[in-house]
């Protein structure tokens, strides 16, 4: 892991350093712009994990019909490129919007979306997804066994908050609110766009600044290592918060009607459900709607782009995965597990415009960079997704560990048969999730392809832009539609098998 | 024996080599060269006279394209760099990587006079804040925008050409009473974006009454959407232009080629497709020429803009005065 990281982030953001005039400085506005970024990082996730657990605990007691689909639909935020999710923001709460228009329909005053309001909706409507998901795996790890014995000494409501939820949160909250703490870090266009103006100002703009704006690659370096500092300060305050979830052994039996369930719960859990539907899928359908029309009449270069964009995201799928099985499986017998995550933190906490500019520095002395576009930008991916595979799968491998690896140990199991028959089993589902995850990432993302640019090369969301920066905005939102299709569908897929292959349900 | 296989063999590999057209490295900003850009066209119609392999590649925008020159430095694969700007030339020049293009430029159509030893202009434009034509009260100066309460979105100058144009064109405009204007026009700002394209977008899906774009922008709407419902506001002021330049690098392996391709760029047949793929005005082609739709737009009476050397001077202060007066 340490290896990788040093490849993947230290040693680019050491390139772009030792390319920089010394001593390098920051300038007059990087603190303001370093202050801003903390607290609507801050701010944005926790909104994001205190509105995600109600979604999280409806979704967990609650089966109903669609449900699989609901929740599948309601991650497509978290997946689509910014632009587009910003647009359909926009298109339900923005000046324009449906919620203006309806709020100016019964004569109501006007909601300004614009300022650090609209940067925290923004994020949180990104994030939310997310969250709820890594939260949910919480709830799903609970053995049906406990729920069962729970339901037989006829727990009450506040038995199972005190005994179960309480303890599942402590274990995941802190980890889902540090990850999405360093996403938003290093958000750049959201936070402009719907901060306003220059007063959003983030870490991640002072760095194009200082780049492209100044070229003083030492700022931007400087910058970047702001950036490690503060993911490294931020993982240490969340692991120290988190407590291991005390989840015991069950046989995975299928899971069983919550106990202590009361109308009031059902209820609330409803609302929580319809609530976050709405806020999540609106602005989806309004980019869908926007953009149907277009979807039949696409130029090819974008049919071109999209194969292209599946076989990359394929590629870094299985790259990441790869990558980041044997790190969690040998993480979850480590004492200190929490390293290693912090460590692969760096690889979304760093800007990505230092690490591409490093990587173009450092591969260029071997051979042309603009030829390898397409490679670096599925390494760089798959260095991104890891985190996020990381996340869900370290919980699940430990808690596999604890149970199914010490009775296979107790068995003389080892090697592959441990593996296969004690441990795999337990961590398919959040490895599907988070190979779903990856995938996502890898196609949505607009990634370092932007720096390397040739023609013939680009990538779906690359075509997106490039369609944008020629006023075919119709086009555009086309392939905004096809990307967010093509991204759910590849989430879906690996999501789904996830699930099909856990055996043992 | 021996020796002669050997010498054969070296000539067969010199052959294939000189066989292998001579590859000419443009590098460019991503939108001249994507599918619905300039660069295929302009690709096709050079090979067909040069016998060479004409490669752009793309670099996001001119300053990025800059950023990227600077980092290669005398290493840098380039033998012709085409998309900076007159805001960019100083800083490019600054270099010492390009090479006079000893060029004497026939025909030009700028409205200015144009004398620079490294950059040739191949296309230009006048930012102007673009509106739907139904809009009422157009505003005709900045002053008449600012105590209106029209809505605009502009874009962030440090990450955007057309930002920093705007930065430029209200410094040129009103000098030492910019910082008043800026604050004039903070309240009619919706908000500002990284890039032109999110600005444009935001506009188009009625987030704001105009966006700072360029008075060539409803040309597209006109002849490639065939939809008069765009127009660009006149400013009595005068219109801050865009002149977009090329120059080749004092290190290219294929001189001569490079010099060919300035020559090219100059001539009508890269004239011609610049007006319809990169919605500008091209640099050297005869106004009779322009497509039917570009004898619709405005025609500023007064063209501003500050001398290069001039520029990245000016530029630092004006970042700071619009700062300072949109953190407000």
């Amino acid at each position: 892991m340490a290896a990788l990281v040093t490849l993947g982030v230290l040693a680019p953001l050491g390139a772009v350093m030792a390319r920089a005039d010394w001593p390098p400085s920051l300038g007059p506005g990087d603190l303001a712009a370093i202050r801003f970024t903390l607290v609507q990082a801050a701010l944005s996730a926790l909104v994001s994990v205190v509105l995600a657990i109600p979604v999280a605990r409806a979704l967990a007691r609650r089966s109903f019909r669609g449900r699989g689909a609901l929740v599948t639909l309601m991650g497509a935020p978290f997946l689509l490129p910014v632009i587009v999710a910003v647009l359909g923001l926009l298109a339900v709460f923005g000046r324009a919007g449906w919620l203006n228009g309806a709020l100016a329909g019964i004569g109501l005053g006007r909601i300004d979306i614009y300022g650090l309001q609209g940067v925290v909706l923004a994020h949180v409507f990104l994030n939310l997804p997310l969250a709820v998901r890594l939260i949910l795996q919480g709830w799903q790890a609970i053995p049906a066994e406990r729920i069962r014995l729970a339901t037989a000494l006829g727990f009450s409501h506040r038995d199972m908050r005190r005994h179960f939820e309480r303890p599942l949160l402590r274990a995941v909250l802190p980890g889902a609110a540090l990850l999405i703490f360093l996403i938003c870090t290093t958000s750049f266009a959201v936070a402009l766009i719907l901060g306003g103006g220059p007063r959003a100002t983030t870490v991640e703009l002072a760095i194009y600044q200082a780049f492209r704006f100044d070229f003083d690659l030492g700022r931007a370096a400087l910058l970047g290592l702001i950036q490690v500092a503060i993911c490294v300060m931020a993982g240490a305050f969340a692991f120290g918060a988190i407590r291991r979830q005390e989840v015991g052994t069950g046989l995975d039996r299928p899971a069983l009607a919550w106990p202590g369930d009361r109308l009031l719960a059902r209820l609330a859990d409803t609302a929580a459900i319809l609530a976050a539907a709405l806020f999540l899928l609106l602005p989806m359908l309004a980019v869908v709607l926007r953009g149907m029309p277009a979807l039949p009449s696409l130029p090819p270069q974008v049919w071109e782009a999209a194969l292209r964009s599946i076989l990359l995201a394929l590629s870094s799928t299985v790259l990441a995965v790869a990558l980041a099985l044997p790190i969690a499986l040998l993480a979850a017998r480590l004492a200190r597990p929490a390293l290693v995550e912090v460590l692969a933190f760096l690889t979304i906490a760093v800007s990505p415009l230092v690490i591409g500019t490093g990587l173009f520095t450092l591969i260029r002395p071997f051979a042309n960079p603009v030829a390898l576009a397409l490679p670096v930008t599925g390494l760089v991916n798959a260095l991104v997704a890891l985190p996020f595979i990381l996340r869900a799968l370290v919980p699940a491998a430990m808690a596999a560990e604890a149970t199914q690896g010490r009775l296979a140990d107790a068995l003389g199991m080892a090697g592959w048969a441990r593996l296969r028959h004690a441990i795999l089993p337990r961590v398919i589902r959040p490895l599907g999730f988070g190979a779903g995850l990856a995938a996502a990432f890898s196609m949505g993302d607009l990634g370092v392809i932007a720096l390397f640019s040739m023609p013939g090369q680009g990538t779906l969301p690359l075509e997106m832009y490039r369609l944008m920066g020629a006023y075919r905005t119709d086009d555009a939102q086309g392939a905004a539609v096809l990307l967010m299709a093509l991204t759910l569908a590849l989430f879906w897929a690996f999501d789904r098998g996830g699930r099909f292959d856990a055996a043992t349900r | 024996m021996k020796h002669t296989i050997i010498a054969a063999g070296l000539t067969v590999v010199a052959g294939a080599a000189y066989a292998q057209a001579p590859v000419l490295t443009v590098y460019t900003y991503d939108s001249f060269v994507s599918d619905w850009g300039p660069g295929p066209a302009i690709e096709a119609a050079f090979e067909a006279q040069c016998a060479c392999d004409l490669q752009f590649v793309g670099a996001g925008d001119g300053a990025a394209l800059l950023a990227r020159l600077r980092l290669e430095g005398d290493a840098t694969q380039a033998d012709i760099v085409l998309g900076l700007d007159t805001n960019l030339t100083a800083a490019a020049r600054e270099t010492g990587l390009f090479a006079p293009h000893g060029i004497a430029p026939a025909g030009l159509t700028l409205p200015i006079a144009w004398d620079d030893a490294e950059f040739l202009p191949f296309d230009w434009g006048y930012f102007a804040f673009v509106h739907r034509a139904d809009l009422a009260n157009v505003p005709t100066s900045f002053a008449a925008l600012a105590a209106s309460d029209l809505s605009i979105v502009i874009q962030d100058p440090r990450s955007s050409t057309p930002g920093l144009g705007l930065l430029m064109w209200v410094q040129t405009a009103h000098g030492d009473n910019a910082a008043t204007m800026w604050e004039g026009l903070s309240d009619n700002i919706v908000t500002v974006t990284p890039g032109w394209s999110e600005a444009y977008g935001l506009f188009l899906e009625g987030e704001a009454d105009m966006v700072l774009s360029y008075t060539t922008s409803p040309a597209y709407h006109l002849i490639a959407e065939e939809d008069a419902g765009y127009a660009a506001a006149a400013f009595d002021e005068g219109h801050y232009m865009q002149i977009e330049v090329a120059g080749m690098l004092a290190g290219s392996d294929q001189p001569e080629l490079a010099r060919d391709f300035l020559d090219f760029m100059l001539s009508p047949a890269f004239q011609e497709v610049i007006p319809t793929t990169n919605w500008m005005y091209p640099a050297a082609l005869d106004p009779a020429l322009l497509p039917a739709g570009f004898d619709t737009l405005i025609q500023p009476d007064t063209s501003l803009l500050v001398a290069p050397d001039e520029a990245a001077g000016m530029r630092d202060a004006a970042l700071a005065i619009w700062q300072s007066a949109l953190a407000r």
